[in-house]
């Protein structure tokens, strides 16, 4: 079968997050195709509608463009795809916050630790 | 579209459906689930001209059902009526005579996708390989709607996950429709868009898969576990 999914998110959310994820490690690099909708399909399991809505976000998120006649490709704007990894960065680092903070850990011992571990 | 307002079928004494209004959309992939006896295959049976409704409406594209739709809709019962002596090259040529929709090329790339001889003999085939032929032989019609009843039943998780498979490569959602009873919800969550919920013969829920999980954040299980125990208590 296809990919594992989280069962309390959307699954064209976690579409989203993958191939943005994809295009964040290079995976998929800036000017890439992407599968056609049933390709793509068929290839993580999902219906093809879902597919069709994960294309159409991510074109409204601008980090895809489709050519008519052609298909969607991962869009070459810099700035797009600068924002794209920024907002991931961000993404991170407040969810490891918001974790550490859960278990009461101080901003300033966690600052130490990071700065160490990083070295 | 299929469009069921206030859908009602009693076998004897036994009621199957009890007032169902329900409007299934074309493009989908639909999946009917509920406990047993809550009306599944009464409905797929109805909807595909099978097994007519005593009262209330069912129309098919803005058309009363009729025993002619068995020509019109792919339908694939949970119960074996194939005759077991046949091969399955025997069940196509069968299936070539009835329906005039019928593709065998396409068939056959199923057979070969799920990975089935074509010179089986039916009643030799396992559960699982005899459930793969039939889905084969239905999917190689190019009929509206797709009607299946409780596919998956019975098979291993391997095979629910290949057929899962075949399900999405051999339907083409730009001009048909899926609609399936399963038992099996955990394995289809992915395939399903939406999902309709039966209780005692009453459609008790139907929601879009993706809203369930971006707004309850359960998935399917759960939520039908909740509704069902719900509807039992109310």
């Amino acid at each position: 079968m296809g990919l594992d999914f989280d069962k309390d998110k959307p699954i064209y959310q976690q579409l989203i997050e993958r191939l943005s994820g994809d295009i964040i490690r290079g995976v998929r690099k800036p000017g890439d195709k992407l599968p056609s909708v049933r390709e793509y399909a068929i290839d993580v399991g999902v219906n093809a509608n879902t597919v069709q809505r994960v294309y159409k976000e991510m074109e409204s998120m601008e980090l895809t463009e489709t050519r008519r006649g052609q298909g969607s490709f991962i869009t070459e704007n810099e700035e797009r795809l600068q924002l794209l990894r920024d907002s991931k960065k961000t993404d991170l680092v407040k969810s490891f916050i918001a974790n550490v903070e859960a278990y009461g850990f101080s901003k300033t011992e966690i600052m130490e630790l990071v700065r160490r571990e990083i070295q | 579209m299929i469009e069921l307002t206030n859908a009602k079928k009693s076998y004897g004494a036994a009621k199957a459906l009890q007032g169902v209004t329900l409007t299934l959309e074309t493009g989908k992939i639909i999946g009917i689930a509920g406990e047993n006896g809550s009306g599944k295959s009464t409905l797929l049976k109805s909807i595909a001209g099978v097994s007519p409704i005593d009262s209330g409406s069912l129309l098919i594209d803005g058309n009363p059902v009729s025993r002619k739709d068995a020509e019109r809709i792919a339908y694939l019962p949970d119960a074996d009526m194939f005759y077991s002596y046949f091969t399955v090259e025997q069940l196509f040529a069968y299936y070539r005579s009835q329906f005039a929709d019928f593709n065998e090329a396409k068939a056959k790339e199923v057979l070969e996708f799920l990975e089935v001889s074509l010179s089986s003999k039916m009643k030799s085939l396992s559960k699982g390989m005899r459930g793969r032929a039939k889905m084969a032989a239905t999917l190689g019609r190019e009929s509206r709607y797709y009607l299946m009843d409780e596919p998956f039943s019975g098979l291993d998780p391997m095979v629910r996950g290949d057929l899962v498979k075949g399900l999405i490569r051999f339907t083409d959602l730009e001009h048909q429709t899926l609609i399936l009873s399963t038992h099996e919800i955990r394995e289809v969550e992915t395939l399903l868009d939406e999902l309709v919920l039966l209780k005692n013969g009453k459609v008790l829920a139907h929601r879009q898969l993706d809203d369930i999980r971006g707004e309850t954040g359960l998935d399917m299980v759960e939520w039908m576990t909740n509704l069902t125990k719900a509807g039992a208590a109310g």
